[in-house]
């Protein structure tokens, strides 16, 4: 076992299961009061990716270093865990533009598109039909 | 029971087993990395999966994301008690951890029933494919972790194989991590 630990009491790990608390509630407030926070430049979506993508990182950080004692373990552990990061984001990198684009200069993704017409032009519908009959619950998953 | 060799000697400088639980959490970044990362490529080339995306529950996802932090702080708890040579009191927080876990199940079964029953299925559309997928390896490795902790909680609570208390701390802490990303990306993200 971690010989060359810090001797951290129980009272620590309670200190930072409490942060990991506090930014939890923060994380599920942020984009419920974002629309009422935007001032300036900063708007609704930003508020929205810092609270909920922002905090993730800082949670993940707070267990990584201080549950599992990655700021204490030997740096190899360190430089592994990255690499593998590392080809995760190459993977995105490469496969990203093929997906999130539908037509390049060569190609169309004719499928992908017709799904998005389809798909936005039913829920227009639903939404137009749900104000029609006076915010009626609508539960159906294929619109 | 004599031990075999290579629990007693490594390259690294890091126990055997702790390194081979290192690299178990490698590959499972890869796993998860992919997984992740097709869905955040498909939610933003596809706008029609907004909304799909705006009738999952945060509340349950909130819940749910309570219980593994608080789990992991029994796990952390239980590291605590193996190093101070207290397999007893390792044991009460492994188990404590578990209770953790098999409560997380249960959410998510009401969870699951309750979309199932509106129609949001697995074959629903392209955005519940890859909630239930995603959520769905994960629960499988919330069920595993259950399952191997109890086991060493058993031998814990005889004095045996305290080391292991750590091991399976470093999974479940991992498997906290990934439910820390699937939440926004799953439940709040509208």
């Amino acid at each position: 076992m971690a010989e060359h630990q810090e001797d951290h009491g129980q009272a620590y790990y309670v200190k930072i299961w409490a942060i990991l608390l506090v930014l939890l509630i923060a994380s599920i407030l942020g984009p419920i009061l974002a629309p009422h926070l935007e001032f300036g430049f900063l708007e609704a979506w930003m508020i929205t990716l810092m609270t909920a993508f922002g905090i993730a990182v800082v949670k993940a950080y707070l267990v990584a270093s201080n549950f599992m004692h990655l700021n204490i373990e030997k740096r190899y552990i360190t430089y592994m865990l990255a690499t593998m990061l590392t080809l995760m984001l190459l993977f995105f990198a490469g496969v990203a533009p093929d997906v999130m684009e539908h037509k390049g200069q060569n190609w169309e993704n004719v499928a992908a598109e017709a799904e998005i017409e389809r798909a936005l032009a039913a829920q227009a519908q639903e939404a137009q039909e749900g104000h029609d009959e006076h915010g009626g619950e609508h539960d159906d998953a294929e619109h | 029971m004599t031990k075999p060799i290579a629990t007693t000697r490594s390259a690294t400088g890091i126990p055997t087993g702790k390194l081979a639980v290192w690299w178990v959490v490698g590959s499972e970044i890869v796993i998860f990395g992919g997984l992740l990362a097709s869905y955040i490529m498909h939610r933003l080339g596809h706008p029609e999966w907004a909304e799909y995306a705006s009738h999952t529950n945060p509340w349950f996802g909130g819940a749910n994301t309570f219980i593994l932090l608080t789990s992991s702080l029994f796990a952390v708890l239980a590291h605590h008690a193996a190093e101070q040579g207290d397999g007893k009191t390792a044991a009460k927080w492994l188990v404590g951890t578990a209770a953790g876990g098999f409560t997380f199940i249960c959410v998510k079964a009401v969870e699951w029933s309750i979309e199932i029953s509106h129609g949001y299925t697995i074959t629903a559309n392209g955005f519940w494919s890859f909630y239930y997928t995603a959520a769905g390896i994960h629960a499988v490795h919330v069920i595993a972790g259950c399952i191997i902790m109890l086991i060493i909680a058993n031998d814990a609570r005889k004095g045996k194989e305290l080391q292991r208390v750590e091991l399976i701390g470093i999974y479940w802490h991992f498997v906290d991590i990934v439910w820390i990303f699937l939440f926004p990306l799953l439940y709040i993200a509208k």
